[in-house]
């Protein structure tokens, strides 16, 4: 962390290549690389600026401080030459900064046509990731290092933002709407996928992962299935790990606390009170049908706010739910 | 007051014309004193029906001051709470929604409720019509009505944050505020009536600085600080109408299911942030242009000198207020808009810093071969140059495309619009709170307490909001409850700042309270100023000025000023400029 001040007089990059430095984090991809040296040059560049205004100040106010009541001071109303001066340098270095900022801005929105095509669709508040030539739809997002890939994205619900700040992209995610974002990664690894623009109550754990392997990695993560296949797991182990990675942790506890949505321990076979007065014992059924169609039976003192699942699940995924969800504990 | 008392008067000042001299509207305070009579200060008359339903300017000047300094403190105790709450990563005191309420609160309050109208309601009231000589403004009751207005305004916009527990965030964005039950309509409605009253106030300054100048106030004669109120008040007339139109789709929206904003009835969400950016980005200026007015007011009475590029000041403002309507895109780089229209946006951004970097670089230079006094005002000033010169650069970053991507929508955002609202308009404003405080109040404020506050506020507020910058850069996304846990040290860091910026300013408001009741009386002229409202009494009286005031010089004529200096000193200057310059 950039917090020594020692570290913060360094201020640029002296660490290896692609590292986090005092001012930004790591560099993951060619974005990566290209941002950050203009925000170099223009952080030099304000550096300069502001010492340049502030010892000047500093000088002033030191040099011509008050020491008589009677001081004389000079009578100079302007100078055109100076203010001339001071207006045009300004102007052209504003000038190579935007079109500068400009450049690689184009470079960061027109994706080369050779990209990995992958759909990303924000919800209230997990992102899903769906790629279309592989059939795979996952919660994390996984792609090769050193090979294009674009995001189509777009929302369910209300606007969300796309932002890997190792990659240093980020772009809205809008309902009825596509937006495109691309990158190309240049180290593997696991980096964080941040929701940038608020969208309501559990905005801030709308995380996500992007998982940047080999190419042979990325192969074989494609073979399994997205991970999500369940091979080699027991039923409650895969369940455990969709519901991390389907979205159902963000708003539901498994030990006993409420959050947006009901805690699910010791949930099975209790009976519980619905909105509208009548209650319904939770049973397979009723578990499965309030994952494909949640607004069907709405617990008490919660909000009707879960998206539904329908479609978005196979057979042998609602089965692990609902395996994994029994394995918290039953109610007699 | 360590400033020395030279009481001297403006020239021209209290001679020639009797009372109620230009066109001027026949008696402007209802229950004034007989004509002629000596006129008591303007705080003589008690009770509080002689506040509410007063006419005059200086009186509704300190409502206003008192009505947007209680907003400031609620808003401020809510900042302290978000900070506190972000010492944990996870989330200590409250649930996400209270802390989504929490912030969405703040913003609003600060925004809405007291940054805009901070200076040119209360300083602004008080001091342009002394400035420029005048009686009162040209419609003392619409004046009124503003504070009324207002005062509605504000009821009807906390009563829907608080009642509907509204959680979008001040931005109010679509389709997040429509899709959820919170109150956008009415909330959008009360800014809108804020927004009236500060069209009442915009219109009343324009007309009272065309009509009511005092003889010999010539354009050129004005104060910099009249001419920042005036380009703020044209920014105000002209943006509100915007306001208006977004609530006439949202209602339309709503009433007749049309879908305008609203995606599931086949809308454009983000629609609805251009519509409220066109208003809020001149509203930007709106909070900013008058502080930069008290900037040039401050430096140049105290170090005695004749501001530097007085043509180039009054100017930048006014294409800071014409610029100011063509690049409210910037706020929107990611959000889908075309690439051509974020080119033109960030290019007319640009374009916006160079009147910016010229007004900076006059103010350094008036303090060149100044008399230099350290006084509490003056020490804001200084503080002022600091913290605006970092929130202006670091406006650069933003208005850079690709470099936006990475920065739009985290921490380094909401530094650096502190930075420049805080530090910039809040800064400046209580330097010139301190400036006026002797002539508004009659009372004189401890300079030692004054000076120890300001330092406590300096350092306070770039440990609190510096550290901001950072966590932005590294990726810490706004509005957010939880965070990752490596952010921890620098939220630490932040909440530590804050409590250090806070009790600084506990300690102004407790020794400006204590100047009210047991402050020494302070002197016609304390700091030597040379402009109109220095040449009146102290308090002034109800009606300003004894006599109807001529003007015969600009507002920065000292007598320090050594006229016999020559060219050469000039050439020298230029020297020593050059060389820091390059
Ligand atoms: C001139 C005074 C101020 C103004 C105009 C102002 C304005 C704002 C605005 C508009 C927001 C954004 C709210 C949102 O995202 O909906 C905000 C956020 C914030 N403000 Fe202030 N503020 C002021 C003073 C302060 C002070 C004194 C503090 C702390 C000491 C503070 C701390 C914060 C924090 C921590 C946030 C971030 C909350 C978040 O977005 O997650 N502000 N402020
Ligand atoms: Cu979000
Ligand atoms: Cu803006």
């Amino acid at each position: 962390m950039p917090t020594s001040l020692s570290q913060m007089l360094t201020l640029a990059a002296a660490a290896p290549e692609g590292a986090a430095t005092t001012w930004m984090p790591e560099q993951a991809s060619t974005a990566a690389e290209r941002t950050d040296t203009l925000f170099y040059f223009l952080l030099y560049l304000s550096i300069f600026f502001f010492v340049l205004v502030i010892g000047a100040t500093i000088l002033f106010a030191v040099k011509y401080r008050r020491r008589h009541a009677r001081q004389r001071t000079s009578p100079i109303e302007g100078n055109r030459k100076l203010e001339v001066a001071w207006a045009v340098i300004p102007a052209l270095l504003l000038v190579v900064i935007f079109a500068w900022g400009f450049r690689d801005f184009i470079h960061l929105s027109v994706p080369p046509g050779d990209a990995l095509d992958i759909r990303v669709t924000g919800q209230k508040w997990f992102w899903s990731f769906d790629y279309p030539k592989e059939g795979i739809s996952a919660n994390e997002l996984a792609v090769p290092v050193g090979r294009p890939v674009k995001l189509t994205m777009s929302s369910t619900d209300v606007i969300h933002s796309f932002f890997v700040p190792a990659f240093r992209i980020k772009r809205d995610v809008v309902p009825n709407r596509y937006t495109v974002v691309w990158f190309e990664a240049t180290e593997t690894g696991t980096y964080d996928v941040l929701c940038a623009e608020y969208c309501g109550t559990s905005h801030s754990r709308m995380l996500a992962k992007v998982k940047v392997l080999s190419e042979n990695d990325y192969q074989a993560w494609v073979d399994s299935g997205g991970g999500l296949s369940g091979k080699g797991m027991s039923s409650v182990e895969f369940g455990k790990l969709l519901f991390q990675s389907k979205g159902c942790a963000t708003c539901h506890s498994v030990d006993g606390s409420a959050r947006t949505g009901p805690t699910l321990k010791g949930k099975y076979g209790a009976l519980e009170a619905l909105v509208g007065g009548q209650s319904a014992k939770v049973d397979d059924n009723y578990l499965r049908e309030s994952i494909v169609d949640p607004a069907a039976k709405v617990v008490q003192g919660f909000e009707p706010v879960m998206p539904t699942y329908a479609g978005k699940l196979k057979d042998k995924q609602l089965n692990a739910l609902i395996d994994y969800i029994k394995s918290l504990g039953t109610s007699k | 007051m360590s400033a020395s008392d030279n009481g001297a008067a403006p020239r021209g000042a209290g001679e020639g014309a009797p009372r109620g001299g230009r066109d001027q509207e026949p008696d402007p305070v209802a229950g004034a004193d007989a004509p002629g009579a000596t006129e008591g200060s303007y705080l003589s008359h008690r009770g509080v029906l002689s506040w509410i339903f007063t006419k005059d300017h200086k009186r509704i000047g300190l409502m206003y001051l008192v009505a947007v300094l209680g907003f400031f403190f609620v808003g401020g105790v809510l900042a302290l709470a978000v900070l506190l709450e972000l010492l944990s990563s996870a989330g200590r005191f409250f649930s996400s929604d209270t802390y989504n309420k929490l912030f969405t609160l703040h913003g609003a309050v600060m925004i809405f409720l007291f940054i805009i109208p901070l200076v040119p309601a209360t300083l602004g009231n008080f001091f342009l019509p002394l400035m420029i000589g005048a009686k009162d403004v040209a419609f003392p009751k619409m004046n009124l009505a503003s504070f009324h207005i207002y005062v509605v305004g504000a009821a009807i916009l906390l009563y829907s944050i608080i009642a509907s527990a509204m959680d979008t965030g001040w931005t109010f964005y679509t389709p997040y505020s429509t899709q959820t039950s919170t109150a956008v309509i009415s909330a959008t409605f009360g800014v809108f009536i804020l927004g009236f009253s500060s069209v009442f106030t915009g219109l009343n300054f324009i007309v009272t600085v065309h009509k009511m100048r005092a003889p010999g106030m010539t354009w050129n004669r004005m104060p910099l600080f009249v001419w920042a109120i005036y380009a703020t008040a044209v920014i105000q007339v002209l943006a509100t109408p915007i306001l208006a139109i977004t609530l006439l789709l949202l209602i339309f929206e709503r009433l007749f299911e049309v879908g305008i904003f609203n995606p599931a009835m086949g809308g454009d969400p983000v629609l609805y942030q251009h519509f409220f950016w066109f208003y809020s980005h001149p509203a930007v200026y709106i909070m900013i242009l008058p502080g930069f007015g008290i900037i040039s007011e401050l430096i140049t009475t105290h170090s005695r000198k004749r501001i530097f590029g007085y043509g180039a000041i009054a100017l930048s403002s006014v294409a800071i207020a014409v610029i100011s309507f063509l690049v409210w895109g910037h706020h929107m780089f990611v959000s889908g808009q075309s690439e051509l229209a974020a080119m033109v946006f960030s290019f007319l951004t640009f374009a916006v810093a160079v009147p910016t970097a010229i007004k900076v670089f006059s103010w350094v230079a008036t303090l060149y071969r100044g008399s230099i006094a350290f006084t509490t005002p003056m020490l804001y000033a200084l503080a002022f140059l600091f913290l605006f010169t970092i929130g202006g650069l670091t406006g650069l970053f933003l208005g850079t495309l690709s470099v936006d991507v990475h920065l739009t929508d985290t921490y380094f955002v909401v530094a650096h619009f502190h930075y420049v609202m805080m530090g910039g308009t809040f800064i400046a404003f209580l330097g010139g709170l301190h400036h006026w405080w002797p002539k508004m109040t009659g009372k004189s404020y401890s300079e030692k307490w004054g000076k120890i506050a300001c330092a406590l506020v300096f350092i306070g507020f770039n440990v609190t909001f510096f550290s901001q910058f950072l966590l932005g850069t590294h990726g810490m996304p706004r509005r957010y409850h939880h965070y990752l846990p490596r952010f921890q040290t620098l939220h630490v860091l932040s909440t530590v700042g804050s409590q250090i910026l806070a009790l600084g300013l506990v300690i102004i408001l407790v020794y400006l309270l204590h100047s009210l009741f047991r402050g020494a009386r302070a002197g016609v002229n304390p700091w030597g100023g040379k402009s109109l409202e220095w040449a009146t009494a102290t308090p002034p009286g109800t009606h300003n000025f004894a006599s109807q005031p001529t003007v015969s010089a600009g507002p920065y004529e000292f007598e320090e000023i050594d006229e016999r200096e020559g060219e050469e000193k000039d050439e020298e200057k230029d020297e020593a400029e050059k060389g820091g310059e390059r």
